[in-house]
């Protein structure tokens, strides 16, 4: 008896997997649909809703929204006190980023060149846990450090270097009356929480700074310092920016970190959230969320000319 | 000359920022047994174990922690969906508009929560839609969608397709090929995917402010507790369950995709 090459179908279920089988485009489309038709509609759309929400403004006397295409919510945002604000932010942004490069390097570099075995793999939970844990719990556990009654004064104190203290909180601007209160308390907390997003990428691009290198500068005659400065940071470069992309991001859009610790001065992020809620002006807050997206966007393709998203 | 072992100064630097990085948690737990209601005073004045009894009792807990369940477990389940279904077209051949695909998923988590809950309140006040528990979800399953992508295409991608051809090679169709072949392989994927999604959707605040409206989920409800402090100790015993809430999922996830590259660098 013969058996034919191919099996006549045994049900719906073989037609259908036949059909996907001889048209992978149309396979492919109907996968795609369900998520696309989501992120389109929920996502896009409200994208679509932020734009057109800050073309519109808010009838000063009523408080009502008026529903035609105007500027002036724009123009609204060049006013000094908001300019003070989106400036205020990105300086804030700025040296989040600086420290968190500072600070996560000689992480990154250790993880990245001298970890090994168990300790790389504890380097990578150590980096990894405090970045997917609970972000308020993490706010939460600074406001306790830098209560005034709380360990960060005690433990100054205990070592009798509270002048040291005083002297840092005594610096115009950046002081203030206690930690809590003072862009440096803000820029601690920031730092905290946006630091393993900066290091993640970094360690990713050290690991592929090949030994070889390092080997032939010194043989060169280079000092350590040369080798850093000339071998290793413009290889480890796009790593940094890839990483600062998410710092710089994240602390613009933050509204809560500035909100508990930090002094009355506002960000970007606290301005969108008081002027939806209490405020109701959801025009002019629409206006203020559109300028991270902005500068996010110029930062991008900046990134994406020095080669960050290779990094990732 | 180029030495194989760190110098001091790296190692003290590495292992300080790590310490930076692990300490503060510490404190959350510590504050839960002191006696000290009113200040953050350190040291604590004397230890108990009160506040866990008291926070027990305390009503106005329970409806935030069930809503947050209920938030974090269906925007979990539309996100296994939509995130799995995703993976499976982008890990397949390339197709026009891939790149931008790719581009519209992570774009919920590259860009701030800030922009993504003010542009869903924009977009309800258009509508003229009100606040309730769907909203919430709207938000978290549009960012959880990424996480689970991104566990579920590493597993694709390594997942080799030849053993999807046996299958059909074999005689089964596309259904029994799913059934018996593809989703035991994704099955520890997915379940990593859910457990970041579950744990992320569980202790996000940022976009809930925006599409709760006068609910309030757990983290809403710390957030009120931070700026307001009443019983300052109850509110670490809350932390302390959020923190090991999220804490179990998120090692249970190194755990299945340990290994492999699945969760690196995924952002949150």
């Amino acid at each position: 008896m013969t058996r034919p090459a191919i099996l006549a179908p045994r049900g719906p279920g073989d037609r259908v997997s036949a059909l996907f089988w001889r048209h992978p485009r149309l396979f492919t489309a109907l996968l795609l649909a369900p998520p696309l038709i989501w992120l389109g509609v929920v996502y896009l759309g409200s994208l679509a809703a932020l734009l057109l929400q800050s073309f519109y403004s808010i009838d000063e006397f009523s408080g009502l929204i008026n529903r035609e295409f105007t500027l002036a919510t724009y123009a609204e945002l060049f006013r000094p006190q908001n300019m003070d604000i989106i400036i205020r932010t990105l300086t804030m942004a700025a040296m989040v980023t600086l420290g968190a490069a500072v600070i996560g390097f000689p992480i990154a570099y250790y993880a990245a060149r001298y970890a090994r075995g168990h300790w790389k793999a504890m380097f990578y939970l150590g980096i990894m846990l405090p970045l997917w844990s609970s972000y308020l719990v993490k706010v939460y556990a600074w406001k306790l450090i830098l209560a005034k009654e709380g360990i960060l004064n005690w433990a100054v104190d205990s070592i009798g270097a509270s002048f040291i203290l005083s002297g840092i909180l005594a610096l115009p601007v950046v002081g203030g009356n206690s930690l809590s209160t003072s862009y440096i308390g803000t820029w601690m907390v920031f730092l905290y929480i946006w630091l393993p997003y900066m290091i993640l990428p970094m360690q990713a691009s050290l690991e592929r700074v090949p030994t070889s290198m390092l080997e032939a500068s010194s043989d060169l005659g280079a000092t350590q310092f040369q080798t850093f400065r000339t071998v290793i940071l413009p290889l480890a470069l796009p790593g940094v920016i890839a990483g600062s992309i998410f710092t710089f991001s994240l602390t613009m859009g933050d509204y809560i970190v500035p909100q508990i610790i930090g002094n009355s001065a506002r960000m970007i992020g606290q301005a969108v959230y008081q002027l939806q809620g209490t405020a109701g002006n959801i025009p002019l807050a629409a206006a203020f969320a559109v300028v991270p997206i902005l500068i996010m966007l110029v930062y991008l393709t900046i990134a994406r000319r020095k080669g960050a998203f290779d990094a990732l | 000359m180029l030495s194989d072992r760190a110098s001091w100064g790296l190692k003290a630097a590495a292992i300080g920022g790590l310490l930076f990085l692990h300490l503060p948690i510490l404190l959350i737990f510590l504050y839960a047994f002191t006696t000290d209601e009113r200040t953050y005073q350190f040291p604590p004045p004397g230890l108990t174990t009160q506040w866990f009894a008291v926070a027990w009792n305390r009503a106005d807990i329970w409806p935030p922690l069930y809503l947050s369940l209920k938030v974090a477990v269906i925007s979990t389940a539309m996100a296994l969906v939509l995130g799995t279904l995703c993976a499976a077209a982008m890990a397949r051949a390339s197709f026009f508009g891939r790149d931008q695909i790719s581009l519209l998923i992570i774009l919920p988590i590259a860009l701030p929560g800030i922009i993504t809950g003010m542009s869903l309140r924009s977009a309800f006040a258009i509508m003229e839609i009100p606040f309730s528990t769907w909203t919430i979800v709207l938000g978290h399953a549009t960012f959880c969608i990424v996480i689970v992508y991104n566990n579920a295409v590493a597993r694709f991608r390594r997942l080799s397709g030849s053993i999807i051809e046996a299958s059909l090679d074999l005689g089964a169709n596309g259904f029994q090929t799913f059934r018996h072949v593809l989703l035991p392989n994704l099955g520890s994927a997915m379940l990593a995917g859910g457990m970041l999604a579950f744990a992320l959707s569980f202790d996000e605040v940022i976009v809930t402010t925006f599409t709760a409206g006068q609910q309030s989920t757990l983290p809403i409800w710390m957030l009120n507790e931070l700026v307001r402090p009443r019983q300052r100790p109850v509110t670490n015993v809350v932390a302390i369950a959020v923190f090991v809430t999220t804490f179990v999922p998120i090692l249970i996830a190194f755990y299945l995709t340990r290994g492999g590259s699945e969760t690196a660098g995924g952002g949150k």
